[in-house]
């Protein structure tokens, strides 16, 4: 895996504060997302079912609707506010789900060995062999329109991705005399599992999951597009990509692609974070030796 | 072997005819060590030998998929038919062990006092009193500033001073039985006299027995009550500790002493033993020693020899006084 590629020295020395810069910003966009939208009853100047015909495609810079106005004249800057809250909230709970899902598996099938390692790992190889979206897709197709089921869905189809590098994490780190040394010491299985080796591999789970995110906001925003995810009159930033379709046809894309740098914008600060967090996991192990 | 003085109850490890296979592949056979209350017992031998895993074996720590035969007996309790609670217990409570690289040792994410107070904390210890024992301890290994030491993590201590943070730990649940396995292999000669001394005196102190694995035979001649000599997955002589050094009876004892340097310069020349150390399942038949002894004779190769008397040693050889008739 990229994690374990020694870092030369000497390329280490000059691009660190060009890094550290880069992390900042991916941390205050992001922060700035989640301000967007916790604070979104706050912050948004319409409210974001309000429709004006007036307004209708204003251009982004009118008075009143700084980032212009949708086909129905509905704020988009509002829109792009309380958008945030399912488009953040979604993946996150994608996140969660496969997190906790993946490193239950992961340590399930290192620490167990044997069978049990044997039907786990197959069962995730035959889970990779599924594209997550087209999953999705069929979940939505049975289970009718709605958050959950992707969310749910999208979850099981990241499970394997958390899954392998648990386990593998899980076995490395399992090898390690201190492992050895608590249950020698009398505790069991579960415990030296849970509260020693665990905290162990939580670096790499935390990179993980980052990127995981990025993954997630992105199938979760095509999902919506396709009008397979939130429905209206509910909004998340995919939901308006696709409902802005029309207003690109009329020559004014702005509704349309102020969402798209949002989603960009917010994939590219998790994953900058992501690599920053596993970059420093490398670290870590190449001073552990 | 040995069945003098020392009474059952005095026994805080009893290992008869244990023998291992993980998959067909022989990794002991018919081993057989003792130790009393307040006895310090050496087991040396080159790497492979079955040093590491013998003194596993008395924790019920076999390799995964092993076949054990035999009986291990820790403080009168049976560890190779031990449920896993009994198990458990044991571990808790009759044996601690000590390990070769403290640094590897601990978990890396954990204060030091964590350590210390978990296995208590565990038997419901409540919370303070365990503080205050792991505090006690650390005062006894000698840590300056013992109060400082609970809330720092192992990355902050010397290998040596984190050897007494292991041994501490280890003697905090007042173990009948104490498995230092190479302790201190990984610290360098000044720290190593302190590490020998903390454990003799503590072991003293307590009555704790004592299974010392090594490399260093000086060593274990100048700490050990009785050495156990191991080659190839088989106890080849049982000496007292002096004993072993002025009149060794096995040739692989003689040969590992002529191999390893002294400082009392007795020896100019150092002799390697010929050929490599072999595991168990390549050994040759009967004596496993065989290839490798100078004084191998046809009828070594017939059985694997008895464990016969030899001064104040058993040794596990046809002849033991080394005339090659």
């Amino acid at each position: 895996m990229t994690l374990t590629i020694p870092a030369l020295r000497a390329r280490r020395t000059r691009p660190r504060k060009r890094g550290r810069l880069t992390v900042r910003c991916a941390l205050g966009l992001l922060g700035l997302a989640a301000c967007a939208a916790l604070f979104a009853p706050v912050l948004a100047p319409h409210s974001p079912d309000a429709t004006s015909l007036s307004a209708s495609l204003a251009p982004p810079g009118t008075s009143g609707y700084w980032l212009g106005a949708d086909s129905t004249g509905r704020d988009v800057l509002s829109r792009l506010l309380y958008g945030a809250r399912l488009s953040l909230l979604a993946p996150l709970g994608v996140v969660l789900l496969s997190g906790v899902l993946g490193t239950a598996l992961g340590l399930l099938a290192a620490r167990a060995g044997g069978w049990a390692d044997a039907v786990v790992s197959r069962s995730m190889d035959v889970v990779f062999a599924f594209p997550s979206l087209l999953l999705a897709m069929l979940v939505v197709a049975v289970a009718g329109p709605g958050l959950l089921a992707p969310i749910c869905a999208l979850a099981v189809s990241y499970t394997p991705f958390i899954g392998r590098i648990v386990r593998g994490a899980a076995l490395q780190e399992g090898a390690r005399p201190y492992v050895e040394a608590y249950r020698v010491m009398g505790f069991g299985e579960l415990t030296v599992t849970l509260r020693h080796l665990l905290p162990n591999i939580a670096p790499l789970l935390a990179a993980q999951s980052a990127l995981g995110f990025g993954y997630a906001l992105v199938d979760l925003a095509s999902l919506s597009y396709l009008g397979l995810g939130v429905q209206p009159p509910n909004a998340d930033w995919g939901s308006m990509i696709n409902q802005a379709r029309g207003a690109i046809l009329q020559g004014s894309p702005w509704s349309a692609i102020v969402p798209g740098v949002a989603v960009l914008l917010t994939v590219v600060s998790v994953n900058v974070l992501g690599e920053h967090i596993s970059a420093s996991v490398a670290r870590r192990q190449e001073v552990k030796g | 072997m040995n069945p003098d003085k020392t009474d059952k109850t005095d026994t805080v490890l009893e290992i008869a005819g244990l023998s291992l296979a993980v998959r067909g592949t022989p990794l002991l056979a018919d081993v057989t060590l003792r130790v009393a209350r307040g006895e310090t017992v050496g087991l040396v031998g080159e790497s492979g030998s079955g040093k590491s895993l013998t003194v596993r074996s008395a924790l019920g720590m076999l390799p995964r998929g092993a076949r054990a035969s035999g009986s291990v007996a820790v403080a009168g309790e049976q560890v190779l038919t031990a449920s896993p609670r009994a198990l458990r217990e044991i571990r808790r409570t009759r044996a601690s062990m000590v390990f070769q690289d403290p640094r590897a040792a601990l978990n890396p994410v954990r204060r030091i006092g964590d350590y210390l107070t978990e296995g208590l904390r565990a038997r419901g210890v409540p919370r303070r009193a365990a503080e205050a024992r792991a505090l006690d301890l650390l005062e006894r290994v000698g840590i300056r500033d013992p109060r400082g030491a609970l809330r720092r993590f192992p990355h902050e201590f010397s290998g040596g001073m984190l050897q007494r943070v292991v041994i501490a730990g280890a003697l905090a649940t007042e173990p009948a039985l104490l498995l230092a396995d190479e302790p201190t292999t990984a610290l360098d000669v000044t720290t190593q006299a302190e590490v020998v001394a903390l454990l003799r005196g503590l072991q003293r102190e307590h009555g704790t027995g004592m299974v010392f694995v090594t490399h260093d035979l000086d060593l274990a001649a100048a700490i050990c009550d009785r050495v156990y000599v191991m080659y190839a997955g088989r106890t080849v002589e049982e000496a007292p500790g002096a004993a072993l050094f002025g009149a060794p009876g096995h040739p692989y004892t003689r040969a590992l002493l002529e191999a390893s340097p002294s400082v009392r310069g007795e020896r100019a020349e150092l002799r390697a033993i010929a050929g490599r150390p072999r595991a168990l399942a390549e050994a040759p038949t009967g004596c496993a020693f065989r290839d490798r002894c100078p004084k191998a004779a046809d009828a070594c190769a017939a059985d694997v020899p008895a464990a016969i008397a030899h001064g104040l040693s058993l040794v596990a050889c046809l002849d033991p006084e080394g005339t090659g008739r």
